[in-house]
């Protein structure tokens, strides 16, 4: 009965994010911050994180060629695939669970402890549009960092291949342009669009509807992070098959 | 005019308030006061309409809050200002910001005219330097009295206070207290404040509800509270001895 209540308030407070707008001069700003919290904030970590990945793929794909048949051009085409199919959209999602959705529970979920969604509410706005609808926005702007991720990605394989000694320049990038097919980016942003609405709304609906004081907000932020995560890899194995399989 | 009418609301099991009938006059400062536990907050946060009450009703202005639609309730909530246990100051805003924001939100006044208006409000509680502090580097009492201020920048009909000298020393709790009842006087506004603060309830009671386990025992003002004999008041009201000798002086001036 718990799970199908926290559904249902879930899916009201998704309606509730749209209506009754607050006025745009008080939301642009909002807008802004959280594009600057949530997506210019996490693109040092996504860089890192994406690069020394990777590298890594490269490596692993390239360790594990142990037949001499397989062409060293295949290094290149297993790291293009892994980073853009699953790497870049997926993993960099649970991983933004993390960082941005721990950050959207704990900012709401500590308002809403020391009264300031109370103080919103009293003033007759729509504290879910107020709180809520900004962060969807600035997640918009998600796949750019999934971009990013993509690109990174496959340059770390790059050069852990070239200067690691496990295959030429030449190889690993006619690996990256083999049997390329335009609909997998497809594919991947659709999946990004999805993740992104996932990060800005199950953290909100933990930090919005939380109970308690300091140490709930840990605990919601806790809880959110596996919702999150748990409904990452469900829609992502429910996209796969709808759309790859 | 507030007026509430057999008001219940109930949290699982628990029955929080019994049925509370009461009325709270404009320009009046009226206090709600009762132990921890007794139900003031809860009857303070279904005034604002922050919790739903299963049964009875709260009229203002002879119009039933609960009736109301969507949009009114907002119209209505726009009239209201509240000062917080914890002041509820917006973190992430200057103090300046915290007290323009209930003029961005509603009004459509140029920002010059909503800083002339923070400027005066912030002057009234004496705040007048502090414009650019985070509230964090305020102290209990300014964050208390920018908390008046954002409550009252708008011109609300209807103030409400949870607590607003918990925590302070005596000496500011008296500031807000005044400040308080000043603002109410000053702006003909219905103004309900919960406390258990006996000296809220001596120097600012023009008119008191003394709520007991979720029933309403009591009602009166500053003064018909001194002669009062209904056992649950002085209880509570005179538990210390210095109070207790208050009001024998106060009887024995009187007689």
């Amino acid at each position: 009965m718990t799970y199908l209540h926290n559904i249902g308030t879930y899916f009201i407070m998704i309606k509730d994010i749209f209506r009754r707008p607050t006025k745009w001069s008080v939301m642009k700003p909002l807008i802004l911050k959280d594009i600057d919290d949530l997506i210019i904030g996490s693109l040092g970590i996504v860089a890192f994180i994406s690069f020394f990945v990777g590298g890594v793929v490269a490596i692993q794909t390239s360790l594990n060629m142990t037949s001499p048949l397989m062409p060293k051009s295949l290094v290149g085409f297993a790291t293009r695939q892994s980073i853009i199919l699953e790497f870049a959209p997926t993993f960099i999602s649970i991983i933004m669970a993390g960082k941005v959705g721990s950050f959207i529970t704990s900012s709401i979920g500590t308002m809403r402890v020391t009264e300031q969604i109370d103080a919103l509410e009293v003033m007759g706005i729509n504290a879910i549009n107020y709180l809520v609808f900004p962060k969807f926005i600035a997640l918009t702007l998600y796949p750019f960092v999934i971009s990013i991720a993509m690109f990174l990605g496959i340059l770390g394989g790059l050069m852990a291949c070239v200067y690691g000694g496990y295959g030429t320049m030449e190889d690993y990038v006619e690996g990256v342009q083999m049997d390329f097919i335009p609909f997998h980016f497809f594919y991947a942003f659709i999946k990004t669009f999805v993740f992104a609405f996932l990060l800005a709304t199950i953290p909100s609906y933990y930090g919005y509807f939380m109970k308690g004081g300091a140490l709930e907000v840990g605990k919601a932020s806790t809880t959110s992070f596996v919702w999150t995560s748990v409904m990452i890899i469900l829609v992502n194995f429910l996209l796969t098959s709808l759309l790859l399989g | 005019m507030i007026e509430v009418k057999d008001l219940k609301k109930s949290f699982g099991d628990t029955q929080i308030l019994k049925g509370i009938t009461t009325s709270f006059e404009k320009g009046k400062t009226n206090l709600v006061i009762g132990q921890s536990g007794s139900g003031k907050t809860v009857f303070l946060k279904c005034l604002l309409g922050l919790f739903e009450y299963e049964s009875g009703s709260i009229s203002y202005e002879g119009k039933n809050f609960s009736k109301l639609s969507r949009d009114e309730k907002t119209n209505l909530r726009s009239e209201m200002g509240m000062v917080f246990q914890g002041s509820a100051l917006f973190d992430s805003m200057t103090i300046a910001e915290n007290v323009m924001f209930p003029l961005r939100m509603f009004t459509k006044q140029s920002k010059s005219e909503m800083e002339d208006r923070v400027n005066e409000v912030l002057k009234r509680v004496n705040l007048d330097d502090a414009h650019k502090k985070m509230p964090s580097e305020a102290s209990g009492g300014m964050q208390k009295r920018v908390a008046i201020a954002r409550a009252i920048v708008n011109r609300p009909k209807y103030l409400f206070c949870d607590e607003p000298n918990s925590g302070l020393d005596p000496k500011t709790a008296i500031v807000i207290d005044n400040l308080i009842q000043e603002i109410t006087d000053e702006f003909n506004i219905t103004t309900v404040v919960n406390t258990h603060d006996m000296n809220s309830v001596m120097e600012i009671g023009e008119k008191i509800v003394f709520l007991k386990n979720g029933l309403l025992e009591w009602e009166g003002s500053s003064e018909t509270i001194f002669r009062t004999d209904n056992e649950a008041v002085t209880n509570f009201v005179y538990s210390s001895e210095l109070f207790r000798k208050v009001r024998k002086m106060y009887l024995e001036e009187s007689e």
